[in-house]
């Protein structure tokens, strides 16, 4: 009888762990993955070449990790006791990269997957649209990017010409809370282009509009913009009017014109997406003429303006790396070539993916490509690094190997902006990521496979 | 008459014959010679004589070859595209579910950008396919990228002809979208379904012709050029290109080949090829896919950058391809990837950019590799060409160089100031500052249509 029922307990062991292997594999499969947030603790990386980016790079030294934070670095750097010690010996240490243009944790699977896709509200005019609120921190993106060496992203919303409010997060956190570094960035813009492309159909192809008719769809698109910048501000100058006379009548609470005090009162920036050089000049004019602050998202052709640029001190992140250029008879490494360009200019620019999340672990390899294209392999690492970090205003926080700075921190086996290169440890905000993804689960489970699945 | 006829004649050969010569005779000095078969040699030469490798080794002679100093370069067979829709002005025929009487060696444009911009990218060849949009598409077209050359020369007379097969979403989408007519397929099923259903009536097809030329019948039957190629299929005359994603796809086209005894060259994509190695392996086809391109659809949501790993641990060929005009640009560092995500060795993950492929189309015989004998399909690169700081300098075909770098950035002032003439032209000038110009009128520069780069491809 006791024989039995140990065998019967034994067949339950058996069968329970058999549910929690299916119940495993569902969650696998499922439309995200929990990505793991690692372990928090105090840690020392010895005798590794420590990469600074702010300053001289360190042959040999040590980096500790305390509470989150960098709390020493150098050749004689004092380990806490008690600190888990990573010996670094061949290894270089580097700032995590941030990609300072994508929609990461907003789109899963762009097409045809609708119930993953919140990029884009209804509608024209969404400022208080805000992209933290839609960030799945459990989007099998997050992990792909990380394992590759990038810690941090500017996610924005895309749609309509106001899309709302970008979130600068970190690639690790259970919560959208825990990942958010500041949850409300910037007031996403695409400004208003001329474009004859009138939508596109399998049936008939792509449809076109008459130039003129564009340009004047291009400045109707400019005057609401223009509009709804106005209205923003007779609203915030109501309601500085009421606060100080409250025998006024009360204004209305009106959701989008409050999301917009803060960037029309020129305290925050709005990231204009714009290409061409005649679209960022039409940012400056607009910029200048609502005297709000300009970040120029995209830059493909910022090369040919550059002067404007410098004048208005108003920076870019170029996204255009991976594309080809516009025009046929532009230099065909036009826009590998064009960060360098605005590098020597003396243009404020990072290097961005500008991808939806699920590619953007290529940002080491387009730096990598504009530098094998002009910009030095340093500044290469600068634009994927330091210069993204002060143009979303986050440098005194991260981008590079800093006493105080947020122990956003990569760990490599070589040059970080190689394709071969390996990542052999990763700390996000002081905690040891797991360097696993949904792309090492699924090789796991499948790089042994036999013939008949034995 | 006649004596002034073979007077002519040898004048003409005196002519031409040196002109050809000359024009394919270099001599490639002191590089680092990655040969994709027989390892990387360090201060190596090449010499290439009438378009073909004809020696490979140290302190050649160069004769009247034209040298090339390549001194801490590296020197890399040209990439091959196995998947790529450069030059066509058309992509999809989406009207029937079987199109294979399209034929995309009708839609080729030589003057496509695209063509100069993957020789900077070290591409001297491409398999052109027809879109996915229905289960047995058109016919392929493979070429050499002859840019400035008319379009026959593009073509590779001993490259065997082929055609696009295709499964999945695409298929799925091609013609069911709301607002517009339905089509056959709507499913995987009737995938599978159609593409019996056109090996049933090739196989009729087929014994109809060879009843008739066996004298069984006294009249041909009416020639379909729907049939024709599938025919080829079963013959073994045509390969076969199967677009797909899921690995359950990939194993029913497998089955369904065994059943009418037809083989598939590659599984074009194959993002799922992992799932099933294996079987891959045993029934012996190739594999084209996108190194690490994921997530843009369900179906290619289950991949990953592995994918070439295991498929080459199981003995598969595998090539990378890029699919895009864009990617196409840096297929190099691609199959460096190859090597990060679990490392496939240097020389193998170089195979599949070049070797491979060529294998897959059945060119290899000619091209592929730095071998003597071989096609002088050449890329130049200035540093290591899996590294990011790499570019293509120098990219040959047939022994004549298509890309120069160095030419290329001096050509640009003169460019620019043609540009900034033809923009200061009348015509051409904004409306607001119209009719100020002195200039005489002119004809407007013809605007070329922006072709969309298959949204089913």
């Amino acid at each position: 009888m006791k024989r039995l029922k140990t065998v019967i307990s034994y067949q339950l062991l058996v069968i329970s762990l058999f549910l929690l292997a299916v119940g495993s594999l569902f969650a696998q499969n499922g439309p995200a993955d929990q990505n793991l947030t690692g372990k928090a603790g105090t840690f020392a990386i010895t005798n590794a070449r420590i990469v600074t980016v702010s300053g001289a790079t360190i042959p040999n030294g040590t980096v500790v990790i305390q509470n989150g934070k960098i709390t020493a670095v150098g050749s004689n750097a004092r380990i806490p006791g008690g600190a888990e010690r990573i010996d670094g010996k061949g290894l270089s240490v580097y700032p995590g990269m941030i990609d300072a243009g994508t929609n990461m944790g907003l789109l899963e699977i762009g097409n045809a997957v609708i119930g993953t896709v919140d990029v884009a509200e209804t509608g024209n005019i969404n400022p208080n649209a805000k992209a933290i609120l839609g960030i799945n921190p459990h989007m099998s993106h997050i992990n792909v990017t990380r394992v590759n060496g990038i810690t941090m992203a500017h996610s924005m919303p895309r749609g309509g010409i106001v899309s709302g409010q970008s979130a600068i997060i970190n690639l690790n956190g259970s919560t959208q809370d825990e990942m958010a570094v500041v949850p409300q960035f910037g007031l996403v813009v695409n400004f208003p282009q001329i474009s004859t492309f009138a939508g596109f159909s399998f049936l008939t192809g792509p449809r076109f509009i008459d130039f003129n008719q564009a340009i004047k769809r291009r400045d109707n698109r400019v005057k609401d913009l223009k509009d709804a910048f106005k209205k923003a501000k007779r609203y915030a100058d109501v309601k500085v009017a009421y606060e100080k006379d409250k025998s006024l009548p009360k204004p209305k609470t009106d959701l989008k014109m409050e999301a917009m005090i803060p960037y029309v009162n020129g305290e925050k920036p709005i990231v204009f997406s714009a290409q061409r050089a005649r679209d960022i000049r039409g940012v400056i004019k607009f910029a200048n003429e609502m005297k709000v602050k300009a970040i120029i998202y995209g830059g493909a052709y910022a090369h040919e303006v550059t002067d404007e640029l410098k004048k208005n001190n108003i920076s870019v992140i170029y996204n255009r790396v991976h594309n080809n250029p516009n025009r046929e008879d532009d230099p065909y490494d036009l826009f590998f070539e064009a960060p360098s360009m605005l590098q020597k200019a003396g243009v404020k620019f990072c290097i961005s993916t500008g991808d939806n999340g699920a590619n953007a672990r290529e940002l080491p390899y387009q730096a990598g490509l504009a530098s094998s294209y002009g910009l030095s392999p340093e500044e290469a690492l600068k634009s994927v690094t330091l210069y993204p970090a002060q143009i979303l205003g986050v440098d005194k926080m991260v981008g590079s190997i800093d006493v105080g700075k947020m122990a956003n921190i990569v760990v490599t086996d070589g040059d970080i902006l190689e394709v071969r290169t390996n990542i052999k440890h990763m700390f996000i905000s002081g905690r040891k990521i797991p360097l696993t993804s949904r792309h090492t689960k699924f090789f796991e489970a499948f790089k042994d496979r036999k013939l008949g699945g034995k | 008459m006649k004596s002034k006829v073979i007077f002519l004649t040898i004048i003409s050969i005196c002519l031409i014959l040196p002109s050809l010569a000359i024009g394919q005779n270099v001599l490639i000095k002191n590089a680092t010679v990655m040969t994709a078969v027989n390892g990387t040699k360090q201060n190596t030469d090449i010499l290439v004589q009438n378009g073909k490798i004809s020696r490979i080794g140290k302190n050649l002679n160069a004769g009247n070859a034209q040298v090339i100093d390549a001194s801490g370069k590296f020197v890399t067979p040209g990439i091959i595209d196995a998947h790529s829709h450069a030059m066509m002005d058309s992509v999809n025929e989406i009207s029937y579910a079987v199109t294979s009487m399209a034929r995309i060696r009708d839609v080729l444009n030589p003057k496509d950008i695209t063509i100069y911009r993957a020789l900077g990218g070290g591409v001297t060849a491409a398999n052109l396919l027809h879109g996915s949009a229905n289960p047995i598409g058109g016919l392929n077209t493979v070429v050499k990228f002859k840019y400035g050359k008319p379009i026959e020369e593009f073509l590779i007379p001993e490259a065997p002809p082929g055609i696009k097969f295709a499964m999945g979403e695409n298929v799925k989408r091609a013609r069911n979208a709301p607002g517009q007519p339905r089509r056959y397929p709507a499913t995987r099923m009737g995938t599978l379904e159609v593409m019996r259903d056109a090996f049933e009536r090739a196989k009729d097809y087929k014994k109809k012709w060879d009843d008739f030329r066996a004298g069984k019948m006294r009249t041909p039957p009416k020639r379909s050029v729907e049939l024709e190629p599938i025919v080829e299929i079963l013959e073994g005359k045509r390969l076969v290109h199967a677009h797909g994603y899921r690995s359950d796809e990939h194993l029913n086209l497998m089955k369904l080949a065994k059943e009418f005894g037809f083989t598939v060259s590659t599984l074009q994509h194959g993002l799922e090829a992992y799932k099933i190695a294996p079987e891959i392996a045993k029934f012996g086809t190739g594999v084209s896919i996108f190194v690490d391109y994921w997530g843009f659809k369900i179906e290619a949501y289950d991949t990953i950058p592995y994918n070439a790993y295991i498929l080459w641990k199981n003995g598969v060929v595998v090539s990378i391809n890029s699919d895009s005009g864009e990617r196409i640009r840096r297929l190099n560092l691609d199959a460096a990837k190859a090597i990060k995500y679990g490392g496939v060795p240097e020389q193998e993950a170089l195979k599949m950019i070049t070797l491979n492929p060529a294998k897959q189309l059945g060119i290899d015989k000619m091209t592929g590799s730095i071998e003597v004998g071989k096609d002088a399909d050449i890329a130049i690169w200035s540093k290591h060409p899996f590294s990011v700081y790499t570019k293509a300098e120098m990219t040959l075909i047939d022994g004549e160089v298509y890309f120069d770098r160095k030419k290329d950035i001096a050509r640009r002032s003169q460019l620019a100031a043609e540009r900034k003439r033809l923009e200061a032209m009348e015509p051409n000038l904004p409306p607001n500052k119209r009719g100020k110009s002195k200039k005489p009128a002119t004809k407007p520069k013809p605007k070329s249509t922006p072709v969309p780069e298959g949204g089913l491809d």
